[in-house]
């Protein structure tokens, strides 16, 4: 990837042609809640667009305003301030049972004195549909989630994955605009929710509907989505698809938030050709390919740097390469691979994940110096 | 201590408490329906089945009367005693607690205390009555006391919270999100009422009914303070045998046709809406 680019991802391909504008869009969105005597706004001021038959993701740890934000598309909730609208019409204050979303709830919310396949034709039975196509439709969506034998069952007689299905089946046989999944997989256990992820995305690209997932599960973000949002106190600190996230986090948050990053202080010395120098940690010279806008020369900045970017050497790399010298102060043996904890002074760490393939050259022990070096474009640089 | 035995050694104290206060006097009531005698020279064991139809023949008017009278009693705390349940629990919000209290207030006053207190609440010329007929929107003559709905109305009254209660637990235990899932799949308030929180609180008003319709056929105090002459119900009747008449046998053998009459009842009606539904208030 060119460390320039900052393109917006296209939205994904779903075989038809998208309608004008987005599925859903929400436009300064604001949301304050009432308590005690303060008032909190646990939604400030979001401005999202969602294409047609994207998976996109809302993420951020619990309090971020993402449920808020989810619940205001639904129309559980009608937002302080802004427009929400939904295929380009302005929804802002239409109730829930007018809006052409439907939801899967964390906590599945089945109906739990129907059989499944009542539960599933809830929604088409409300809009009227008649009996036959009713009766056809709930048993092709169960076909869909695999649930076919289990039609007569209470959701009481099911295993919390088939419950999941359940409730999806009963949101996506109305064959909504969008569907909105509140971390629906947050009660499976590890196994589950990982084979779930794959379901989920299959089940996506089956029906082509928008789906818009809240979640607080970095790992589930960024398997399944095309793009995310990453949303912390009420704001989204960024968006973008899946890899941009990850590789090139905005701000510190992000980059704190998304998987394991390696924050180092520094100051931005002078341009060399196209890169930046960045001193960090006692004087050793990092590399950056680009600055953000508000930094310049003389800037106290933070450099992030992924630990699986950082290569591990006993001699000095060359090259245009970022180079640290540092002494190993923990290896911890993984398997496929080996972490090491790199004290590279000034009371800074680093963190390198290092393959254990057959050409790694180095296994390095505690104690030992050793050289870390990263190309430029690995390098991110954040406003201090 | 033995793990095996230590159960039953815990259980013990209320198997003692049930045999000596539930089956020796029952068995003896039992006993007591089939003999003949007075108290004058004594009941002797006869096994006279024949007190069971005297009881029946003398007194089918006051059963009926009695389980009409506690099932339109029930149907008034069913229909007050749900929106009170339901407010408390969906509306209630901090407050829940202090709602709910103030249902059980009443039962800080003794039940006698209470039902005697509608009397001057409904008498002809008191606070309520009186007004409004001065105020000329009833007529002079208008008199609720001595009358079947007053009784009726004393019954319900009185045993509300029965009904409110059970019903309150299960809706303030329903999840929140079910009424959102009916919302969300299209159902407006009505629909979502009807189609999700009724159906899922039924357990709740089954428990209510039980609880309610059982003590209101068998009560005998609001007939005697609210009712009159003319409305008087079974319970009525068997305190009248025991404590004026001393007619013991007849006295259990009334007693009994209660009991097997409301057991009847409450096994048909729990068929009728399915065992499950029985299962579920304890689950």
């Amino acid at each position: 990837m060119a460390p320039t680019s900052t393109t917006q991802p296209e939205a994904p391909d779903t075989g038809t042609a998208p309608a004008a504008g987005p599925a859903i869009s929400l436009t300064g969105v604001v949301k304050s809640f009432r308590s005690g005597s303060e008032t909190v706004r646990a939604v400030n001021g979001v401005d999202l667009e969602i294409e047609r038959g994207e998976f996109f993701s809302l993420l951020g740890p619990s309090g971020c305003g993402k449920t808020t934000t989810m619940r205001m598309i639904a129309g559980f909730e009608d937002p302080t301030e802004g427009v929400v609208c939904l295929d380009g019409r302005d929804v802002t204050g239409v109730a829930a049972n007018h809006r052409d979303v439907n939801m899967v709830f964390q906590s599945y919310a089945l109906f739990p004195h129907m059989s499944v396949a009542d539960n599933v034709a809830f929604g088409l039975r409300r809009k009227k549909v008649a009996k036959a196509e009713v009766t056809r439709r709930v048993a092709r969506m169960l076909d869909l989630v695999e649930l076919g034998h289990r039609a007569k069952h209470r959701p009481s007689q099911l295993s919390g994955g088939q419950q999941q299905r359940v409730a999806l089946a009963r949101a996506l046989v109305n064959e909504p605009a969008a569907l909105l999944l509140d971390e629906p997989l947050g009660a499976l256990d590890l196994k589950l929710r990982q084979s779930m992820q794959v379901e989920l995305k299959r089940i996506q690209r089956e029906v082509g509907i928008t789906f818009v997932y809240v979640t607080h599960d970095q790992g589930e973000a960024l398997t399944m989505s095309d793009r995310i949002a990453v949303m912390n106190h009420g704001v989204v600190e960024q968006l973008g698809a899946p890899t941009e996230i990850y590789e090139r986090p905005a701000t510190r948050f992000v980059a704190d938030f998304i998987g394991t990053s390696n924050l180092l202080r520094g100051v931005v010395g002078p341009a060399s050709g196209d890169l930046w120098k960045v001193e960090v940690a006692c004087a050793s010279t990092a590399l950056a390919a680009e600055l953000p806008a508000q930094v310049s020369t003389g800037s106290h900045v933070h450099l992030t740097v992924r630990p699986e970017k950082v290569r591990i050497s006993a001699a000095r790399p060359e090259g245009e390469v970022s180079r640290l010298p540092g002494t190993v102060t923990e290896t911890v043996y993984m398997g496929s691979s080996t972490h090491y904890q790199v004290d590279v002074g000034d009371g800074e760490e680093v963190t390198v994940y290092q393959q254990n393939s057959a050409s790694s050259a180095l296994a390095a022990e505690r104690g030992e110096r050793v050289w870390l070096s990263w190309p430029p474009e690995h390098s991110y640089v954040l406003p201090a | 201590m033995n793990r095996k035995i230590t159960p039953y050694v815990l259980v013990l104290p209320a198997w003692a408490w049930l045999a000596l206060f539930f089956v020796v006097p029952i068995g003896g009531m039992l006993s007591l329906s089939l003999t003949t005698g007075n108290v004058v020279t004594g009941f002797q064991q006869t096994f006279e089945v024949g007190n069971y139809a005297t009881a029946v023949g003398t007194y089918w008017e006051q059963i009926l009367r009695s389980l009409f009278y506690g099932a339109c009693a029930t149907l008034v705390c069913i229909a007050l005693g749900y929106p009170m349940a339901y407010w408390i629990a969906f509306r209630g919000g901090a407050y829940k607690s202090t709602y709910l209290l103030l249902v059980l207030l009443p039962f800080f006053v003794s039940f006698v205390l209470r039902t005697i207190s509608w009397r001057f609440f409904l008498a002809d010329n008191g606070v309520v009555l009186g007004t409004l007929k001065n105020i000329g929107l009833l007529p002079d003559g208008f008199a609720v006391l001595n009358s079947a709905p007053a009784v009726i109305l004393g019954l319900a009254y009185n045993f509300l919270p029965f009904m409110v209660l059970p019903i309150y637990a299960v809706l303030e235990r329903m999840d929140p999100h079910l009424v959102e899932a009916a919302h969300d799949l299209y159902s407006n308030r009505i629909q979502a009422f009807a189609r999700v929180i009724l159906p899922v609180s039924l357990p709740g008003v089954f428990a209510g009914v039980l609880m309610t319709f059982i003590p209101t056929s068998a009560d005998y105090v609001n007939a005697s303070v609210l009712g009159g002459t003319h409305n008087t119900m079974i319970g009525n009747v068997i305190q009248t045998q025991y404590l004026v008449n001393n007619n013991y046998p007849i006295a259990a053998s009334i007693t009994f046709v209660l009991m097997g009459l409301l057991l009847v009842g409450i096994f048909s009606y729990a068929r009728a809406l399915g065992t499950e539904k029985v299962m579920e208030v304890h689950a």
